[in-house]
């Protein structure tokens, strides 16, 4: 038997893995879903056509968009997850005893079901008291918020599918107005090294960093991702992601990570001199 | 044959798998002449592009496919016959007219017209009665006709021929287009019913009446807009009493000899969607606008009007697919709200003017779309809203008309500037565009009023078109004395 699964990552670039055998495949009411049993990245979540989400890699995007936020806001209390029906980024926040609600806003019930069915490792997130999953779609619920949160992290990968809202000028400052006065969100900012997806990086800086007083980008190696190399947008009324970072009191938690460290919390904002330029062209732009 | 049957597109497939050699025109040869072309459209796009023969009809005289495509849409919209239109539907609304009026003979109208109307009336020569719309004080907006002015203008105007009539306006406002009916035909006038904004009507539930239901004698149908075809294809539908072998004649007076197979086509599949899914397809869209209109009048400051604006006269019905939201209550025009939605939000809505804004909502849209909508609606007034202290009412204006529009557009004219037009007589269409309902038409007087409405849309970044001058700073008028 040699079966491949593709994902696409422009028309010229693929990304190939083996596949033992296909587990789920159903459309839901939003978006394609698929799960297979891989040789090297264990069980993956698939939808429309793009890896959501490996075994092997998870650890690594869940603890870039927690673990980052927490160690800057010193006093986090409730957090709002936009997408996230995977459950990692909950059960990643769970380590914190000082949260007290995790709300998560996810508007695909199918795609939560068959995380809890062949991912319940990571799905656990899901049952720890302090979460609530609300199946809504993410700018509606927002729109009920004001000065609600002290965390937003936007969970939801794909500026083209059904989340595209979750990408606009709207969404930002949705959640500029849902969070509190130091709040912090965190985004999904993708990967700028193919053409085709440079125009939606740049214009998410742009839009971000108009909406917000600080606005940082740091980086992250996941293998399943285009071109392997992925990107997060650091959003906040107040904090800096590394003036106020705090590595003594984080460490003091002795939370176990595989990918994120103190060390690595710094190196992650550096740079590639092709990635600053572009976002300083975008800060630099008049309109 | 049957409504599952598409026989524009089931010939061209034929066709297609034939592979017949072209020497005939369209030149670019299944689009071996011109590859970038292909590039862009596809093969299967550029194959498409072919010319009237046997085997595909011709559709100035239609006896095989085309026939059969028109006789299906006629059956699927209850009308006794159906023409397809390739010039779009301001095509359909000019045979229309051209159908009904000769030189010298009297319309009744509202002034809300499009643009095309009063065109074909500056074609024929016939001579606009107008019947004043109620303008709703608060939205600005002109509503429907209510019966008891197109009485009057009837007892005014016994050798009127026909009454025009828009269901519904761009905004989504109905006339009692079945009452005005009957009294025009019990007047022998004809009726003209304008659906460039009505498709649906004919498939959905619970939406308001369709022209040919009413009674109306022609409607133009716009299938480009809620009803899925390509753009610039279009219906004309004949009613009962409606001879259509003259209306053929009229359409062949201006209509191109070389139909375009993509357009037509186009209609063809629509039409089959319509008559198959239509109903359910509507109810979809009817769900979707309410739900954005109740999130819309959630957020404050917007007024997203709809059923509520029912008063059984001047509001007959309103057309609940139409999301029309006014928009001074955040202190901004209709149009800064279009701006700032396509330079900031990148989401494009079809028009607005001085009070409101449309959002076209249709079988193609996504409730993930709405939510976008919705969203950047609240975050606009979050950023962008003012008091509103510096807007203008923008009433809609009727002015006086004292000369035929083919009069006006004929004489012997003087291009002036703006601001010294008052008095004068408009010899040209000076509109904004969208939605392209005129402020001026050739043959009306200029006022104070009209110019200082000319003055805020512009400055508020309205689209002015239709005047000689492409900057319309200078109006043509009629030269005096």
């Amino acid at each position: 038997m040699d079966i491949w699964f593709s994902q696409m990552d422009t028309e010229n670039v693929k990304t190939s893995v083996r596949v033992d055998k296909q587990l789920f495949s159903q459309e839901s009411e939003y978006q394609r879903i698929d799960v297979f049993q891989s040789k090297e990245f264990g069980k993956m979540i698939v939808l429309d056509g793009d890896i959501i989400f490996s075994e092997a890699d998870e650890f690594i995007y869940n603890e870039m968009v927690v673990h980052v936020p927490m160690s800057v806001h010193p006093n986090v209390k409730k957090v709002l997850i936009i997408g996230g029906g995977d459950g990692g980024v909950a059960r990643t926040l769970t380590e914190y005893p000082e949260i007290e609600v995790i709300d998560v806003v996810e508007p695909d019930e199918m795609f939560i079901e068959v995380s809890r069915k062949f991912f319940p490792e990571t799905a656990k997130g899901f049952e720890d008291p302090r979460v609530t999953i609300k199946n809504m779609d993410g700018l509606r619920y927002l729109r009920r918020c004001e000065a609600e949160y002290d965390l937003i992290i936007n969970d939801s990968t794909d500026p083209f599918g059904h989340t595209e809202g979750l990408f606009t000028k709207e969404f930002y400052g949705a959640c500029f107005k849902a969070l509190k006065e130091d709040g912090i969100m965190v985004y999904q900012h993708g990967s700028p090294f193919y053409d085709e997806d440079e125009q939606a990086f740049r214009s998410m800086h742009r839009k971000v960093y108009k909406c917000f007083p600080i606005s940082r980008v740091y980086q992250a190696s996941i293998p399943t991702c285009p071109a392997g190399y992925w990107m997060f947008g650091f959003a906040s009324k107040k904090y800096h992601p590394l003036k106020d970072f705090n590595p003594q009191k984080w460490k003091e938690r002795k939370i176990k990570t595989w990918y994120y460290t103190t060390n690595l919390h710094q190196g992650a904002f550096m740079l590639p001199k092709y990635v600053e330029d572009l976002l300083e062209e975008e800060e630099n732009k008049k309109k | 044959m049957n409504q599952r049957s598409a026989p524009i597109y089931e010939a061209l497939e034929l066709f297609r798998k034939k592979r017949v050699v072209p020497f005939d025109v369209p030149g670019h040869k299944r689009g071996r002449g011109n590859p970038e072309l292909v590039e862009l459209l596809g093969q299967k796009c550029v194959g498409l592009d072919v010319n009237s023969m046997k085997p595909l009809d011709n559709l100035g005289h239609p006896v095989s496919v085309i026939k059969d495509a028109e006789d299906l849409t006629a059956e699927a919209f209850g009308a006794k016959h159906a023409f397809l239109m390739v010039n779009g539907t301001t095509s359909a609304v000019q045979t229309m007219i051209l159908s009904v009026l000769k030189a010298g003979e009297k319309i009744i109208l509202p002034r809300n017209v499009h643009k095309s109307v009063i065109n074909a009336l500056v074609l024929c020569g016939g001579i606009p009665v107008y019947v004043e719309a109620k303008v709703n004080p608060k939205i600005g907006i002109a509503l429907g006709i209510e019966v008891e002015e197109i009485k009057r203008a009837i007892k005014n105007n016994p050798d009127a021929k026909a009454i025009f009539i828009n269901n519904p306006t761009y905004y989504g406002i109905c006339s009692n287009l079945t009452e005005i009916s009957k009294l025009a035909h019990e007047h022998g006038m004809k009726v003209l019913a304008d659906e460039a904004h009505g498709t649906h009507l004919y498939f959905g539930d619970d939406l308001p009446v369709s022209g040919i239901k009413a009674g109306a004698d022609l409607a133009a149908v716009s299938m480009h807009k809620s009803g899925g075809s390509l753009t610039q294809s279009s219906l004309l539908l004949c009613g009962e009493n409606t001879d259509a072998e003259y209306v053929r004649q009229i359409i062949n007076l201006t209509q191109t000899t070389s139909a375009s197979y993509l357009l037509l086509s186009s209609l063809d599949i629509s039409r089959r969607n319509l008559a198959l899914r239509g109903k359910e397809s509507f109810n979809k869209v009817s769900r979707m606008a309410e739900y954005a209109r109740a999130e819309i009048n959630a957020i404050g400051g917007y007024y997203a009007y709809g059923r509520d604006l029912i008063d059984g006269d001047s509001v007959y019905d309103y057309d609940v697919t139409k999301l029309s939201v006014y928009t001074q209550g955040i202190g901004l025009t209709g149009i800064e709200v279009y701006d700032l939605l396509r330079d900031e939000y990148d989401i494009q809505i079809e028009f607005g003017d001085i009070g409101n804004i449309l959002a076209y909502i249709s079988i193609g849209d996504r409730i993930q779309d709405i939510e976008r909508l919705v969203g950047a609606l609240e975050d606009i007034k979050r950023n962008y809203g003012k008091d509103g202290s510096d807007l203008y009412c923008g009433d809609f204006i009727q002015p006086e008309a004292v000369m035929s529009p083919q009069k006006a557009f004929y004489s012997d004219k003087e291009q002036i500037p703006l601001h010294e037009t008052a008095g004068k007589i408009c010899g040209e269409i000076v509109m904004c565009y969208p939605p392209g309902i005129p402020i001026l038409t050739p043959g009306e007087r200029i006022t104070e009023e009209i110019i200082e409405y000319i003055d805020f849309a512009r400055e508020r970044g309205c689209s002015l078109q239709g005047t000689l001058d492409p900057e319309v700073e200078l109006i043509n008028v009629i030269k005096e004395g």
